[in-house]
């Protein structure tokens, strides 16, 4: 499947270093299928928002104004931690199709990559603004497009960035990479062979 | 020029440029565990593949297990079919397993080195982010997550993107009661949680070249914690002794062929680095973690810090104050602590277990804390018990269990409860991390743990030497 352009409301989560245990926390990964996780996205913090632990805050996950959002709007090194795919897994199977942000941890933004939810970064003052249009107009469409390498809303644009393999293969539909990986398999061998470890020492 | 072992090695395993521009890269050893492969081999049974090279394929089961009963089925269903799913799978597809009876059993992290199956220059990958624990024998170890580990099961191949290096020195002397787990937290909390992102971590210099390999296994397992995916010691003297005779290494001749291999992968002295970073051990101290990420600590004898001024910082320390409930301008030694767990694939080997046990021997557990041991493997746990140290332990109040994950995340039954404070050996203190969402950890040293296990607080282990 090629991906192009993402359109849809967004919902901005604000905080740096956002973990993936936070994301997702471990009990839920005692399951052998990835089915159902979306259910518990953030669930703790969201319980504890529900409580009314910090007074008066909602979590964005819980917000209706933020309902049916599609990309989400994060700060810096999102997605730290843990390398469970069940994290990504959730948000996407949640309705996220694409993720702006500051920076991202290098293994959650394979993990995304790999199921096709692109993960773009921009300046931290582009998101900043981001974010602070998003809260004043939840409702205004935010356009993401991995060709032209922009986003826009309303009236704002900016440039977003993604590495160059990971825009073509998000935009070629080659993000499923096993098949690639398998193609000539004849040369894996031959590396294989002139491995010591792999051939005998 | 030179170059490091990162170019070398990853020179020699590239099988091709995709045409994405990313390298594929062959994968020597793939290690595999219940929580993130259960849904790679259903793909590989979906589509008719079969798992390429079951000869450098090895599993064992560590997040889930019960440390305590291990009786089964388990009490926990969900627990239990994990563990009969990769059984299964391991059965049909071919691969080793170190099964919950095996005596090789024990966290993925630990076994690999334990068995001989890590080795210098390998390029290493596992479902787990602290696979970087294997760099420490100069392997090019990275975590995955559950679709690469599908691609890796399939073709035995990663795409991936080259890697900056950045060499970090670590040179002078260490004081007594400053450990390798010390030296990280300090470099994570100097570089930042996001600093090493894009790079592999080449840590060097003569503090780490007279580390035994318990030591730089510690250092290397915290690497992705300061935002890099990799981290590593070039092999040398100290490794290949560790490697010799172990089940899985090359034996006899074999063994010193290898060995001028090894050598001979090892960065280059006059080899290009992205970035070089100096640490001197004179600076450092025993150092506790008080936030909510491992690069919020202090040395045991500093204080919290106060959320000043505005702007993002000031909000993050804020939360985190609140989170641990702590409060800023405070000193971190004698924060009261509920539970003391030492364990985790960062520091539950014989060496850990040793410091810890000579800190509490003799001594007794604070009566409202609840102490484990987890040692990190069977093997470590026979080993221990053949010193005596479970003895110890016991006999100051310490729980004695069976190895696995246990209390470094809440996936199986050793969990914190409500907002309890824990002293912990792990490697991570994210919010609600070790199985209780309002649970509070506290990272330091396994000396560190045994201190605060007895003082029922945190406190300077130094002072506990005699
Ligand atoms: S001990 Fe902790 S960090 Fe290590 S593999 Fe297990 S869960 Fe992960």
């Amino acid at each position: 499947m090629k991906i192009t352009r993402l359109e849809g409301t967004a919902l901005p989560m604000r905080g740096d270093d956002i973990d993936t245990d936070r994301i997702m926390p471990a009990r839920y990964l005692r399951a052998v299928t990835f089915e159902g996780l979306e259910r518990h996205l953030f669930e703790d913090e969201r319980a504890g928002s529900a409580a009314g632990d910090r007074a008066g805050t909602v979590h964005p996950f819980d917000n209706p104004v933020y309902r049916g959002a599609s990309i989400l709007v994060v700060n810096r090194n999102f997605g730290c931690g843990s390398s469970r795919e069940h994290a990504p897994q959730a948000l996407q199977r949640w309705g996220i199709r694409a993720i702006v942000g500051e920076s991202f941890s290098e293994i959650f933004f394979g993990n995304s990559l790999m199921i096709g939810l692109p993960c773009v970064t921009a300046s931290p003052d582009e998101i900043r603004e981001l974010m602070e249009r998003v809260e004043e107009r939840p409702n205004a469409r935010l356009r993401v497009d991995l060709e032209a390498g922009t986003c826009a809303l309303d009236g704002f644009r900016c440039a977003v960035m993604l590495p160059g393999h990971a825009r073509d293969a998000l935009v070629t539909g080659t993000w499923d990479t096993t098949g690639m990986l398998l193609e000539r398999y004849d040369e894996v061998d031959r590396v294989a062979s002139r491995l010591p470890y792999v051939a005998g020492f | 020029m030179g170059h490091t072992l990162l170019e070398k090695v990853w020179d020699l395993h590239t099988v091709r440029t995709l045409p994405s521009g990313q390298t594929q890269l062959f994968i020597g050893l793939h290690l595999v565990h219940e929580v993130t492969s259960p849904q790679a081999f259903d793909v590989l049974r979906a589509r008719g593949w079969r798992v390429a090279r079951p000869d450098r394929t090895f599993a064992t089961v560590d997040h889930i297990v019960p440390t305590r009963e291990r009786t089964r089925p388990f009490l926990d269903v969900l627990a239990e079919d994990m563990i009969a799913a990769l059984e299964r799978n391991c059965r049909d597809f071919g691969v080793r397993l170190a099964g919950l009876d095996d005596d090789r059993q024990g966290i993925v992290h630990i076994i690999g080195p334990e068995l001989g199956l890590t080795q210098p220059a390998m390029t290493i990958a596992c479902g787990d982010s602290h696979t970087s624990t294997h760099g420490a024998f100069g392997a090019v170890a990275f975590g995955i997550g559950t679709s690469q580990v599908r691609d890796v099961l399939a073709s035995q191949c990663l795409a991936l993107e080259p890697m900056k290096v950045r060499r970090i020195r670590v040179t002078g002397t260490l004081s007594r009661g400053v450990y390798a787990k010390d030296v990280i937290l300090t470099i994570i909390h100097r570089l930042g949680v996001g600093g090493g992102v894009g790079y592999a971590y080449e840590y060097a210099g003569d503090v780490i070249a007279r580390m035994s390999m318990d030591e730089r296994m510690t250092i290397c397992n915290m690497s992705i914690e300061g935002g890099a995916r990799v981290g590593y010691v070039n092999p040398d003297e100290t490794t290949f002794e560790y490697i010799k005779e172990r089940p899985f290494a090359p034996g006899g001749e074999a063994f010193e062929r290898a060995k001028a291999w090894w050598r001979s992968m090892a960065s280059d002295p006059d080899a290009r680095y992205d970035d070089d970073v100096e640490i001197r051990a004179e600076e450092l101290t025993p150092v506790v973690t008080w936030g909510v990420n491992p690069g919020q600590s202090v040395p045991v004898t500093g204080r919290v810090p106060a959320p000043n001024g505005a702007g993002g910082d000031a909000q993050a320390i804020a939360d985190a104050l609140g989170y641990m409930g702590l409060r800023g301008g405070e000193p971190i030694a004698g924060t009261r602590v509920d539970v003391a767990f030492l364990g985790s694939c960062t520091n539950s080997r014989l060496s850990d277990l040793r410091e810890a046990a000579r800190i509490v021997s003799g001594r007794r557990v604070a009566p409202h804390v609840k102490a484990l041991v987890v040692p990190g493997s069977a093997s470590v746990k026979r080993a221990a018990e053949r010193e005596g140290l479970d003895e110890i332990f016991r006999a100051a109040g310490f729980e004695w269990r069976s190895a696995g994950c246990s209390m470094c995340l809440g996936m199986n039954p050793d969990k914190l409860q409500g907002s309890q404070v824990c002293a912990s050996s792990s490697n991570r203190n994210f919010k609600g991390r070790q199985g209780s969402p309002t649970g509070r950890t506290l990272l330091m040293s396994p000396a560190m743990v045994a201190a605060a296990a007895i003082a029922g607080e945190v406190t300077d282990v130094r002072a506990l030497f005699t």
